[in-house]
């Protein structure tokens, strides 16, 4: 049974399964602008949805190992590149729902992003470390950076068609400007903190922002002006760190009014860059500001991880908590921020909110899914 | 897929099989690729921590990776998990990691 599904994986990799409500894979004339991909982390497949009608369009497998997936669109909001642990690139027609073009491009890879101009795609690496960036037409490898075996993340795009990551490793900033795609310029920022984890760019594209795991702390780079700056510096001073069961992402940027939110390390805490601190009911993961700012969504690691909080920013102060269920992967909100997905993966299932009332209203079977990826993400810069 | 976990449980050695029960061998394998896998990769040949097939844990003593497991390693991101797993526990997910996981278990 198990040499059979796979060969069957091998043999068929573009396999697309249209589901009872589809008119996608046919050639209706329709937008892409309410689709999304979520990712099933353990069977490599994705599926296709649609946020509107709170609908499953399409199940795609052969996409090897999900887990840690990640994806980026292109600025038609037609394809979905898709990141796979294994080093995968994938690049999916959501329309046709079949995969263009998949290149294995590293052993073990993290994360992507597309660039200003959405020609290029660039892909960080864990082994052996460095990006490697590909023609987004063609998948075609137009660079590669090696890192001398530093682990590769926080990946965004910026602006001046630029890609900015992090060496986990070698504790540095790297900024790559893409102008010239076969010969990236290279600028350095050393010595910005041990080991950063994960990183976000700022939705203007000025500031990238360095978590820290070996101290407490952020890095913050200034792209306007090239000065790296500690910020929160002294947030974990004298406490004694919880145990981490699950590194927190830093992924768009919770940014509310004035504020902005990260996720501590160590401590049930979400750390206000103003240096506010708000007790939380785990390790945050995930620290995600509704499209308005109103709110800040908190999703939390092992094993607080059947939760998610929701934290009012005019009071400060937790409003809601939720139990989606077991095991919260990840939240994605609609464009507009009425609706949040939230991912369950032990219970397989999508769960969507209405962020006004916290109602439940849709529930989408998914297969151990984790990462929600929405088009709208094609247009925001670090997405 | 879960016809192939039992199978696969089957072949457990005796011993430990015997001290914790099938139901909890299939939590502590679905802890071992889901959560363990958060960092180690879901079918754990690394990620932002070391890969844990048998051929990267074979240099190390057993004890050591057991003392790691429960009581973690300070100054890296490894976590000590000793809530969440008793002694033989640690010493099961061990055996099954030295032996190698099968990629397709639940």
């Amino acid at each position: 049974m198990h040499l059979s599904w796979l060969t069957l994986l091998f043999l068929v990799p573009t396999l697309c399964v249209g589901m009872p409500s589809t008119t996608l894979c046919v050639d209706d004339v329709r937008g892409t602008g309410d689709l999304g991909v979520v990712v099933e982390r353990a069977t490599g497949s994705v599926l296709i949805v649609e946020t509107t009608t709170h609908t499953r369009l399409a199940k795609i497998q052969g996409l090897g190992d999900l887990s840690h997936a990640s994806v980026v669109f292109s600025r038609d909001q037609r394809y979905a590149y898709i990141f796979g642990r294994d080093g995968g690139l994938t690049k999916l027609d959501m329309l046709r729902c079949e995969i263009v073009k998949r290149v294995m491009q590293a052993g073990n890879s993290v994360g992507g992003a597309i660039s200003q101009d959405g020609r290029l795609v660039a892909v960080s690496n864990y082994t052996p470390g460095g990006v490697k960036v590909f023609d987004a037409a063609t998948l075609e490898l137009l660079a590669d950076i090696p890192t001398q075996g530093s682990k590769v993340v926080g990946l965004v795009d910026a602006p001046g068609q630029r890609f900015v990551f992090s060496l986990f490793d070698a504790g540095e900033i790297w900024v790559a400007d893409m102008h010239s795609p076969r010969s990236p310029k290279i600028i350095k920022f050393k010595e910005i903190g041990k080991q950063p984890y994960d990183a976000l760019i700022s939705p203007d594209g000025r500031y990238y922002i360095a978590g820290l795991f070996g101290e407490d702390g952020l890095a913050r780079l200034d792209l306007w002006n090239g000065e790296v700056q500690r910020i929160l510096p002294n947030y974990g001073k004298g406490d004694i760190k919880k145990p981490v069961y699950k590194m927190p992402h830093l992924e768009g940027w919770a940014m509310a009014g004035d504020y902005t939110f990260v996720p501590a390390i160590g401590q049930y805490a979400v750390l206000v860059v103003d240096g506010q601190r708000i007790p939380v009911h785990g390790q945050p993961v995930f620290v995600i500001a509704r499209p308005d700012g109103r709110h800040v969504w908190v999703n939390f690691a092992f094993p607080h991880n059947d939760t998610v909080q929701v934290i009012d920013v005019m009071a400060m102060e937790i409003i809601k908590t939720l139990k989606p269920g077991k095991a919260v992967l990840h939240m994605e909100f609609t464009p507009r921020g009425e609706e949040v997905w939230v991912s369950v993966r032990d219970d397989d299932q999508i769960k969507v909110y209405d962020t006004e009332t916290f109602a439940e209203v849709a529930t989408l079977p998914a297969d151990k899914p984790s990462g929600i990826f929405f088009t709208a993400r094609a247009h925001k810069i670090g997405l | 897929m879960t016809c192939i976990a039992k199978f696969n449980l089957f072949l457990l050695p005796a011993v430990s099989a015997e001290e914790i029960s099938p139901e909890r061998q299939s939590d502590l394998l679905h802890l071992l690729r889901h959560d363990c896998g958060a960092c180690h990769g879901m079918t754990l040949k690394g990620g932002l921590g070391p890969p844990l097939l048998p051929e990267s844990l074979a240099k190390y003593p057993k004890a050591f990776l057991r003392q790691t497991i429960l009581l973690g390693r300070p100054g890296t991101a490894m976590p000590p998990w000793q809530a969440f797993l008793t002694q033989a526990e640690a010493e099961w997910l061990l055996e099954q990691l030295l032996k190698g996981i099968d990629d397709n278990a639940p």
